[in-house]
């Protein structure tokens, strides 16, 4: 069973990457954006059979090792 | 006084601190992040470098290495761990002390001497320092940006946890003298305890004349007695 995280800055905390992408964008002409947040992205692959198990698991993963929870949201999905 | 340094793959200021805490007459010992057991030691030191590479987040992987566990029993007990640079991240990565280290704010490496003032000297790693002492040591990282939520900021400020902020060479802490973009200039912190310091400044760089000045010695003189 396989599931995607995406990992994102908190919204109250400064994020220059991504300010530095969004600005770069503005100067290429995309006048319409308005905001860009860059994160990360996880592809997990577990055995297990019973998604609420697996989904757990995987939950357990990224509050103890993938995301820093001070500063991070993440997003699980399976795909 | 014993002393232990933590060493990773990746850890690059290892030697250093080695040196300075020997010249500081330090009975030192270099300890594998593999090992499960800890020798007998009054102070553990979490050297600077880029462990494992900085993968993950910086300390993020080593915060999670065999040693560390032990680490944190000996620190339960009150042992004295310092953290400098990379070590201060693997601190915040472990839970030892709180907050977090954001990329600088201007994104770039930094690698200068900075000005420090000493906001604490009232624990085992500053009583050597003055209070408000200024003091000129390396920076060098990526990742200094120090970023904590609003209750440990105040719990920071109140209980006297604040060990050193950036300032400028006449002692004042604005935003001019603020290298990285650390919330209200912090560059070290202790935990509640104040047996553990997390600091982004290298004070075993600032030990000898020959290379920089010797800003740093007091640090390891403090703990010495």
């Amino acid at each position: 069973m396989k599931f995607s995280i995406t990992v994102t800055l908190k919204k109250d905390v400064l994020d220059p990457q991504g300010k530095v992408v969004q600005n770069t964008l503005i100067n290429m002409g995309m006048n319409n954006l308005k905001s860009i947040r860059q994160g990360k992205h996880f592809e997990v692959e577990v055995e297990d059979k019973d998604q609420t198990l697996a989904e757990k698991k995987v939950d357990m993963m990224c509050k103890k090792l993938l995301v820093n929870l001070i500063i991070e949201d993440y997003k699980i999905t399976k795909i | 006084m014993k002393s232990s340094v933590i060493v990773f793959p990746g850890s690059n200021c290892d030697r250093d601190i080695a040196v300075a805490l020997e010249k500081m007459q330090f009975k030192n010992q270099m300890v594998w992040h593999k090992d499960t057991s800890l020798p007998k030691t009054d102070l553990i030191v979490i050297p600077g470098g880029f462990s494992y590479g900085d993968y993950l987040r910086s300390g993020a992987i080593a915060g999670k290495s065999l040693i560390i566990d032990e680490v944190i029993k000996a620190a339960d007990e009150g042992c004295l761990v310092l953290g400098i640079c990379n070590g201060f991240q693997i601190l915040t990565e472990t839970g030892l002390l709180k907050g977090t280290l954001l990329r600088n704010k201007n994104l770039k490496f930094i690698n200068k001497d900075v000005h420090i003032k000493v906001i604490n000297n009232q624990t085992n790693f500053s009583k050597k320092y003055k209070k408000d002492q200024i003091l000129k040591i390396n920076i060098a990282h990526n990742e200094g940006n120090f970023f904590t939520d609003k209750t440990h900021l105040e719990e920071l400020t109140k209980e006297g946890l604040i060990a050193f902020k950036y300032c400028d060479e006449k002692g004042n802490v604005s935003e001019e003298s603020n290298p990285n973009g650390s919330l209200e200039n912090i560059a070290g912190i202790y935990n509640s305890k104040r047996n553990i310091l997390g600091m982004m400044p290298h004070p075993e760089r600032m030990v000898d004349e020959l290379t920089s000045n010797k800003d740093g010695v007091n640090l390891f003189s403090s703990l010495l007695n």
